[in-house]
């Protein structure tokens, strides 16, 4: 039995390669590695393959790889969270990553597909076959494992803008605060927003700056409340963006409105807000 | 019956007034305690030295990985030409600083930057040199004035929609691009 241990592990010193490629690259750079193909493709099938990214915290020496996984489009769903599920359920039990509604609402499935950050469930797969998608984690997050990102520090900047009313003065009928039609048209683009981080992990500035920049999806959030009529404390509010790091690392690159995936615009919602406390 | 009911309420009162002398009697399993129905003592199963949790997080962090930002996102007109914004505009002020510095101490230092013998240099350079060094100063000048104009819309809150900031990023390069030629063979 012994003798058997040291002769596989002969083997297995010399099957490793000589030189690690890895070594010249950078700590967040990624080394290719294996591949894991679809167990039974259809008759006339139509692979393409998937390259995600991989790092385990296990094995937090082990360099972050970019994994090949080989799917048949004809087995598979129209969207790329479809080809994730797939992967996970029959080629690889061990890919992680968040998701929960499907359907672009809950937020969960964001991450960086084809090198724009978007909704998992709401990209669809290119369907040339030849081509191959690569998938990323958010740009710029500390990784947890495999696609699942750390939101930590991006919740605790959201806590940070108090995104709820803040209101003294009762209404006086003792009801409901109202607001004309036209008031209310102004949280339209802003209250849709379901904070996925997908603005905000695009944004350069916030890629530098992110422990004092707000970033994109906070400041369209700081926004929806300036913004809203029934709100009284827009005064403080201001005051507490009026320095030079929360708002002003913002330079207009716009990502973000390039890569929301429900259509928002938060590099509107920053000029506006840029606007409000120029005034 | 009654009595009883009484009994167990008393126990019941000092358990809660006096916790150690009630703990003490269960311990010894006393008639109390099994009034109380309270005989099982469950040992401590967690460990005795008790670490922050967060501590355990603020470590893990130290581990984890940088996701790819730079390297891997798609190039496009919006985050390339802001890039290059920046650049230009380094570009142009290090040149107007370093151009103004060396005129200031051309005179102590002895370098000949007048106008009259920057024009006669100018001059003895061949039509291909004078073009390309005109252009590859008048290119950063161009995209940073008509970029910087892109800039100010936006600082009023126009153009801020998709279509248009694609569309104002390639007419600002188109632009740039054939005035710098203008220019050069000015």
């Amino acid at each position: 039995m012994a003798s058997l241990r040291s002769t596989s592990r002969l083997f297995a010193a010399a099957s490793r390669p000589l030189f690690r490629p890895a070594a010249f690259a950078r700590s967040y750079a990624t080394v290719e590695a294996t591949q894991t193909v679809e167990p039974s493709p259809s008759e006339n099938p139509n692979m393409k393959t998937f390259k995600v990214y991989r790092w385990n915290p296990d094995t937090p020496t082990e360099k972050p790889t970019m994994q090949s996984y080989q799917l048949d489009l004809n087995k598979t769903g129209p969207m790329m969270l479809d080809a994730l599920i797939r992967i996970k359920n029959e080629l690889d039990p061990t890919l992680t990553f968040r998701r929960s509604c499907r359907e672009g609402i809950c937020g969960s499935c964001a991450m960086n597909i084809d090198g724009v950050n978007t909704l998992a469930c709401l990209c669809r797969i290119p369907t040339q076959a030849n081509s191959e998608s690569r998938i990323y984690p958010l740009p710029h997050t500390y990784v947890v494992k495999d696609l699942v990102p750390d939101l930590t520090l991006f919740y605790k900047q959201y806590k940070s803008i108090k995104p709820y009313l803040q209101r003294d003065t009762p209404t006086e009928d003792g009801l409901e605060y109202r607001q004309s039609p036209e008031d209310r048209k102004k949280l339209d683009g802003l209250y849709e927003c379901i904070l996925c981080a997908c603005c905000s992990t695009s944004c350069p500035s916030y890629w530098w700056n992110s422990e004092e920049y707000l970033g994109p999806a906070i400041l369209l959030q700081s926004y929806r409340w300036l913004a809203d009529s029934r709100d009284e404390r827009t005064a403080e509010r201001k005051a507490a963006l009026d320095n030079s790091m929360s708002v002003y690392r913002c330079h207009t690159i716009l990502n973000c409105t390039r890569t929301c995936p429900k259509g928002l615009n938060p590099g509107r919602a920053i000029a506006e807000t840029k606007k409000m406390l120029a005034a | 019956m009654f009595s009883q009911k009484v009994a167990q309420q008393s126990l019941r009162r000092l358990a809660v007034q006096q916790p150690n002398l009630m703990q003490s009697m269960v311990m010894r399993a006393s008639p109390a305690a099994i009034a109380l129905g309270n005989v099982q003592k469950r040992s401590v199963t967690s460990s005795t030295e008790k670490e922050d949790p967060t501590q355990i997080l603020a470590r893990q962090r130290l581990n984890r990985p940088i996701a790819p930002h730079l390297s891997i996102y798609k190039p496009q007109i919006g985050w390339i030409g802001s890039s290059l914004h920046r650049i230009t505009g380094v570009a142009l002020s290090g040149t107007l600083y370093l151009g103004a510095a060396a005129y200031l101490v051309a005179p102590t230092l002895g370098w000949h930057l007048e106008s009259a013998s920057m024009v006669a240099g100018m001059a003895a350079l061949p039509i291909a040199a004078k073009v390309l060094l005109k252009s590859t100063l008048a290119l950063p000048f161009t995209y940073h004035c008509m970029n910087g104009i892109r800039h100010l819309t936006w600082d009023l809150g126009r153009g801020l929609t998709n279509p248009a900031i694609i569309k104002s990023g390639w007419t600002v390069v188109g632009l740039s691009v054939t005035s710098a030629i203008a220019l050069a063979f000015l």
